[in-house]
C-alpha cells in the first residue's frame, strides 16, 4: 500500500487529515462507532471515560464557532480536558512559527490537536512534526480539506438514506472555495454513491473537476432533477464582491435554493447545510427551516462523528 | 475438554432466577453472547420491563493499551434505570472487568435500586470482587483457552473452547 501520512505501521488512523485516500473500511467504522455515540448524547449523562486524563488542544488559526464549539463538546463528552487556543491573536502575530507554536504546546504534554488553519497543509505539516504518541485532527485547512464535516454530512446521509449505492447526490454552490465540498465528494465516491453533481457557476467550480467522477451543471434545475440529497455550500462573504460573482441577488435568483427549485429534487430528498447559512443567499428561509431540512441534524451528529474519530486515534498508540 | 450442552444450562440458569425476580425486574444482556441470553431468559421469564442491551466498549479498562473495539454496537437501555431492579446478563463470568465496566455504564443512565448478575458460565480467572448471584455452572479450563457461546442459524446456543488469542492473555 502507498505511504499515507495518517495511517501507522498496522494501517490504523493516526492522524484524521483528509478523507482522500482513507480506506474504506476506516470510514465506515467511525461512522459506525459514531452511531453508538448518538445513544451516550442521547441519556442523562452524556459522558464516557475513554479520554480521561488526555489533553486535548483546539488549535484555531482562523476564526470557527460551531466546528470549535463541537469538537470542544465532543472531547468533554469523552472526559477529556480541552484547552482553547485562537492562535491567530497571540503567538503568530508575535511571529512564533507554526511548528514552534506547536513544540511548546506539546512541551505542555498535549495528547492530540485540532488544527485549523487559513494554509492548505497546515495539519499535514503539523502531523509530520509531531511526536508518535500525539494525534492530530485536521478541522480544516485552506480550500484543501475538512474530513470530519464530510464524515458527519456521510453519517446524516446515511441515517436518513440507510444505504448510499444508489443515490444521486448534488453538492450545490462556491465548490471552488469549498473544502467542505472536496472532503464531501471524495467520501461520496469512496462509499460507492454512483452519482455526485456538481452545481453551480463556471467560476464557482473547479477546472478538470469531472476528474473526481462528478457531473458537473450550470443549471440548477437540471442538476437538481431527481437528487436524493441536496448539499447547499455557504457562499463565503468575501467572494462576493470580488469578479467571480455579480451579486448575491444574482447568485441567489440562479443558484439559491427555493421550495419552486426544490420540487424537481425527489419528494423525499433531503436539505443540507455545512453552516453557517446566508438566508436569502444560498438558501431561502423557508427551506432552511422547512420540512426536508436536515441542517441542525447535521450538528448534533457531528458530536458523535468527532467523538468517534477521538476515541478511535487516541487508542490507536 | 467436552462442554456442557449451553441450552440445559439456559434452562437451569431461569430456573434459578424465577423465584429471586419481580414483575418489574429488568434484564441487560451484554454484547453479544449476553444478549442472546438475556433474549430467552426475558421470553422465559415472562418478564414485562423491555430487555436492555449494553455494550461495554466505551467503558473498557484496556482502551489504553488495546484501543477502541472495532465493532462497538449501541447501547440500549429502553426503560428508567433510577430505582430500577436490574440483573446484568452475561455468557462467561471470568476476570470480571466486563462486568465492572457495565455497572459503571449502568450508573451513567441513573441509580438503580439493586443489581445482580446472571451468567451461563464462571471459569473462575476473578481480578475484581465481582461474583454471580444466578449461575448456569462452574467451569475449570486452562489458562491459554476461552470459553465462547456460539449461536447457530435455528438460535440454539453451544459452548465451545478455543485457544485464548494471545493479545487477551495478561
Amino acid at each position: 500500500m502507498a505511504y499515507n501520512p495518517q495511517l501507522n505501521a498496522h494501517g490504523e488512523l493516526q492522524h484524521l487529515l483528509t478523507i482522500e485516500g482513507l480506506p474504506r473500511d476506516i470510514i465506515v467504522r467511525i461512522l459506525d462507532t459514531a452511531h453508538s455515540f448518538l445513544s451516550v448524547t442521547e441519556r442523562e449523562i452524556k459522558k464516557v471515560p475513554l479520554l480521561r486524563g488526555k489533553a486535548v488542544f483546539n488549535l484555531f488559526f482562523e476564526p470557527s464557532t460551531r466546528t470549535r464549539t463541537t469538537f470542544e463538546i465532543a472531547a468533554k463528552r469523552l472526559s477529556a480536558d480541552v484547552i482553547n487556543l485562537n492562535v491567530g491573536a497571540s503567538a503568530q502575530s508575535k511571529g512564533e512559527t507554526l511548528l514552534d507554536t506547536v513544540a511548546n504546546l506539546s512541551a505542555m504534554h498535549a495528547d492530540m490537536f485540532i488544527v485549523r488553519h487559513a494554509q492548505s497543509g497546515a495539519a499535514h505539516l503539523i502531523a509530520r512534526h509531531v511526536a508518535p504518541y500525539i494525534h492530530v485532527i485536521n478541522a480544516g485547512d485552506g480550500r484543501h480539506a475538512h474530513p470530519t464535516q464530510g464524515l458527519l454530512d456521510m453519517f446524516t446521509i446515511r441515517h436518513y438514506k440507510r444505504d448510499f449505492t444508489n443515490l444521486r447526490v448534488a453538492i450545490v454552490g462556491d465548490v471552488l472555495h469549498s473544502r467542505v465540498a472536496r472532503s464531501q465528494i471524495h467520501a461520496l465516491t469512496s462509499l460507492g454513491v454512483p452519482e455526485v453533481r456538481l452545481i453551480g457557476p463556471r467560476t464557482l467550480l473547479p477546472t478538470h473537476v469531472s476528474e473526481l467522477g462528478v457531473q458537473v451543471f450550470n443549471d440548477m434545475a437540471k442538476g437538481l432533477k431527481d437528487v436524493d440529497v441536496v448539499i447547499m455550500l455557504r457562499l463565503q462573504n468575501e467572494r462576493m464582491n470580488g469578479a467571480l460573482l455579480p451579486s448575491a441577488q444574482e447568485f441567489f435568483k440562479y443558484y439559491g435554493l427555493t421550495p419552486e427549485k426544490l420540487v424537481g429534487a425527489k419528494p423525499d430528498a433531503i436539505v443540507m447545510h455545512p453552516g453557517p447559512m446566508n438566508r436569502g443567499v444560498e438558501i431561502e428561509s423557508s427551506v432552511a427551516d422547512g420540512r426536508q431540512s436536515v441542517i441542525l441534524p447535521q450538528v448534533t451528529f457531528g458530536i458523535a462523528v468527532r467523538m468517534a474519530v477521538m476515541s478511535i486515534l487516541a487508542g490507536n498508540a | 475438554m467436552r462442554m456442557p450442552d449451553a441450552e440445559t444450562l439456559l434452562s437451569q440458569l431461569a430456573e434459578r432466577m424465577r423465584p429471586q425476580v419481580r414483575a418489574d425486574t429488568a434484564l441487560i444482556g451484554i454484547h453479544t453472547g449476553g444478549v442472546w441470553l438475556a433474549e430467552r431468559l426475558h421470553r422465559m421469564l415472562g418478564l414485562k420491563q423491555p430487555l436492555g442491551t449494553i455494550d461495554v466498549s466505551f467503558y473498557r479498562d484496556d482502551y489504553e493499551s488495546r484501543g477502541l473495539h472495532a465493532r462497538v454496537k449501541p447501547s440500549d437501555i429502553p426503560f428508567e434505570v433510577a430505582d430500577a431492579d436490574v440483573i446484568l446478563v452475561d455468557d462467561v463470568l471470568f476476570t470480571g472487568r466486563t462486568i465492572r465496566a457495565a455497572i459503571n455504564e449502568l450508573f451513567d443512565y441513573g441509580r438503580p435500586q439493586r443489581i445482580r448478575l446472571a451468567a451461563l458460565v464462571d471459569r473462575g480467572g476473578r481480578e475484581l470482587p465481582i461474583a454471580a448471584q444466578f449461575l448456569g455452572a462452574e467451569i475449570k479450563i486452562a489458562d491459554t483457552e476461552q470459553i465462547e457461546l456460539q449461536k447457530s442459524a435455528d438460535g440454539r446456543l453451544s459452548l465451545v473452547v478455543n485457544p485464548m488469542p494471545v493479545q487477551e492473555r495478561n
